[in-house]
């Protein structure tokens, strides 16, 4: 029984930057053509924002003003908030609670594949999402709803909303966590209908009750509103900065949470 | 039970010569209050198929997640090709077939097999991969729409694809149907024969019996036995003597090298390694003594011994059921 031979060790193989990038790209592709491909996911995050802009920025509130930029170009803002957050904490955090709680997670993790690129993939993908969420309601918004942004100010509030979304890839890496497989869709919905009440997304901040007021600046897509609706022209409390940097304060901190479920999620896989 | 006796008998025996490509040396590992593994050594040969094999929790998985490094271990070095497996790098040479709830369903079968293969440096040609696991014909369908013998192979192509040198299976044929069994275990023997090393789990003793070179039996986090197939078996109660007697149970108990007795439809199944020295006994005691029959226990019977807590209970109403 006894073995004559010792441990085989070998160079670590290296792989070079055209082959990572091509890792990237790979799994940045798959997971889009994975969500594309899956209705609850494509159709509801795209749909609902869509249909509520429709509703209430094109149907309702025709030619109406709201702080004074048209109702279709002020929603733009908000329900491109609204749609970018949805698109962001179902995409990641619901699918990354299912992943890890359904053992593809695992999978993936035996291969050889560079962890971050299956982080950066899922970022790249909800980002892809909320982009064409957005385009789709300034289209509309241009087509139907009488609303003129400068080219300049169209590229910057897509680049807002999009960036923006990062935060919202964070928070839903710190539910993907966790949550469970089967809750994370339910605690997503939960936690995202009312925030986005409170911070002014479906009702301007300032016709909301005074607590809601209030409550605001203490939810992440307050201050993405608050930028994408700078944007669009509208007079808004606080400075860019500051909004930019709460967002990144709420990203920092979904992070550290996530780090702890990552490490309590390795010290429980069992079997 | 044991169908595959022949191809055992077939299989020529491996030496293990080759290089150690994988190694768990003490290895402990505890989540929480459970210990799932004490003192854990176990290397693995270049070229030799390993089958861990024990009863569900007895801590199969966590050996391979180790391996895999899904897990870091409390006490005790784990080695992969010289390096920690924690390290993606040092898994370019490992593919691995692990138990999954839920794979991605709106992807395609080809789409699963060119994401895994870009992770390697050089894998295998997708048509090649997809004609090792028998997907050529599936290839274009989603994965929800495959039936669980299909699923199961594109998880075993995902282990593949990458032409790595190791690969370990986790149970890998769970759940499978008898023909879907055969064709992966007929997959399996095909790597072996382009030279892979094979690490694989399962609580099927036949599947051990037919695929390993050597196993690994592991009971409540410890090994408690190793060798080939054939060793395994020896090393427990090596025969069992069926006959009608009309001896009393405790009677036959108390003859020397008998180590259970089980009623068994109108008679009795003695196990013992002595087989000689019982019948003697016994067409001493009984002269009506009829129906002798000498078998050797099967892989099944040798692995329920073993993993009994090495205590062959006499007559035991409880082993007789597990038995059956």
């Amino acid at each position: 029984m006894s073995a004559a031979s010792g441990v085989l060790s070998q160079p670590v193989l290296e792989r070079s930057i055209g082959h990572t990038a091509t890792i990237y790209a790979k799994e940045a592709k798959y997971e889009f053509l994975k969500l594309l491909r899956l209705p609850i996911y494509s159709l509801s995050t795209i749909l609902f924002p869509v249909m509520f802009y429709v509703l209430f920025g094109l149907l309702l509130n025709r030619g109406h003003e709201q702080n004074g930029v048209i109702v279709a170009a002020y929603l733009i803002a908000t329900y491109g908030t609204f749609g970018v957050m949805g698109a962001s904490l179902f995409g990641f955090g619901a699918g990354l609670a299912g992943e890890r709680g359904l053992g593809w997670l695992q999978v993936k993790r035996a291969s050889p594949m560079p962890p971050s690129a299956y982080f950066a993939a899922k970022t790249i993908v909800c980002m892809a999402f909320s982009a064409i969420i957005v385009l789709i309601l300034l289209t509309l918004g241009f087509v139907f709803g009488g609303v003129h942004l400068a080219l300049a100010q169209t590229l910057k509030l897509i680049g807002t909303l999009v960036l923006g979304a990062g935060t919202f890839c964070a928070m839903g890496m710190a539910i993907g966590y966790f949550a469970g497989p089967t809750s994370a869709p339910a605690i997503v919905n939960l936690l995202y209908l009312p925030i986005s009440f409170a911070s002014g997304l479906w009702i301007p901040s300032d016709m909301l009750p005074h607590f809601l007021q209030r409550l605001g600046p203490f939810l992440p897509p307050y201050h993405l509103g608050q930028l994408a609706l700078g944007v669009v022209g509208v007079p808004t409390t606080g400075s860019a900065l500051g909004h930019w940097q709460a967002l990144a304060g709420f990203a920092l901190i979904s992070l550290g949470i996530a780090r702890i479920g990552f490490q309590r999620d390795e010290g429980k896989s069992f079997g | 039970m044991i169908a595959s006796m022949e191809e055992v008998l077939q299989r020529p025996e491996k030496r293990r010569t080759g290089p150690i490509v994988a190694q768990l040396k003490g290895v402990s590992k505890n989540y929480g209050e459970v210990r799932a593994l004490r003192d854990v050594t176990l290397d693995v040969h270049a070229g030799e198929v390993v089958s861990v094999l024990g009863p569900n929790g007895a801590g199969k998985t966590t050996a391979v997640k180790l391996l895999l490094g899904l897990a870091g271990a409390n006490a005790g070095v784990v080695n992969v090709f010289g390096g920690d497996p924690r390290n993606p790098k040092n898994r370019l040479r490992t593919g691995a077939m692990l138990q999954v709830a839920r794979v991605p369903e709106t992807l395609r079968v080809k789409e699963h097999v060119d994401l895994f293969s870009s992770y390697y440096p050089k894998p295998l040609p997708l048509v090649e991969t997809l004609e090792a696991a028998g997907l050529t014909e599936i290839a274009n369908r989603k994965f929800g729409d495959l039936s669980g013998g299909q699923k199961q192979r594109v998880l075993f192509a995902l282990a593949i694809c990458g032409d790595p040198d190791l690969i370990f299976l986790d149970e890998p044929t769970v759940g499978l149907d008898v023909e879907a069994r055969r064709v992966l275990w007929e997959e399996i023997r095909k790597l072996v024969s382009r030279g892979k090393t094979v690490l694989l789990t399962t609580h099927y003793l036949q599947e051990a019996d037919a695929l390993a070179d050597r196993v690994v039996v592991i009971n409540k986090g410890e090994i408690i036995a190793q060798g080939t197939p054939a060793e395994i078996k020896s090393r427990t109660a090596g025969k069992q003597i069926r006959c009608v007697s009309s001896l009393p149970v405790a009677s036959v108990c108390s003859i020397p090298g008998v180590l259970e007795v089980r009623a068994e439809r109108d008679g009795i199944v003695i196990s013992t390694t002595v087989p000689d020295d019982v019948l003697r006994e016994l067409f001493l005691r009984d002269s009506r003594l009829a129906g002798i029959e000498v078998i050797s226990a099967g892989l099944e019977e040798a692995f329920l011994a073993l993993t009994q807590d090495n205590s062959l209970t006499q007559n035991d109403p409880k082993s007789n059921e597990v038995m059956q």
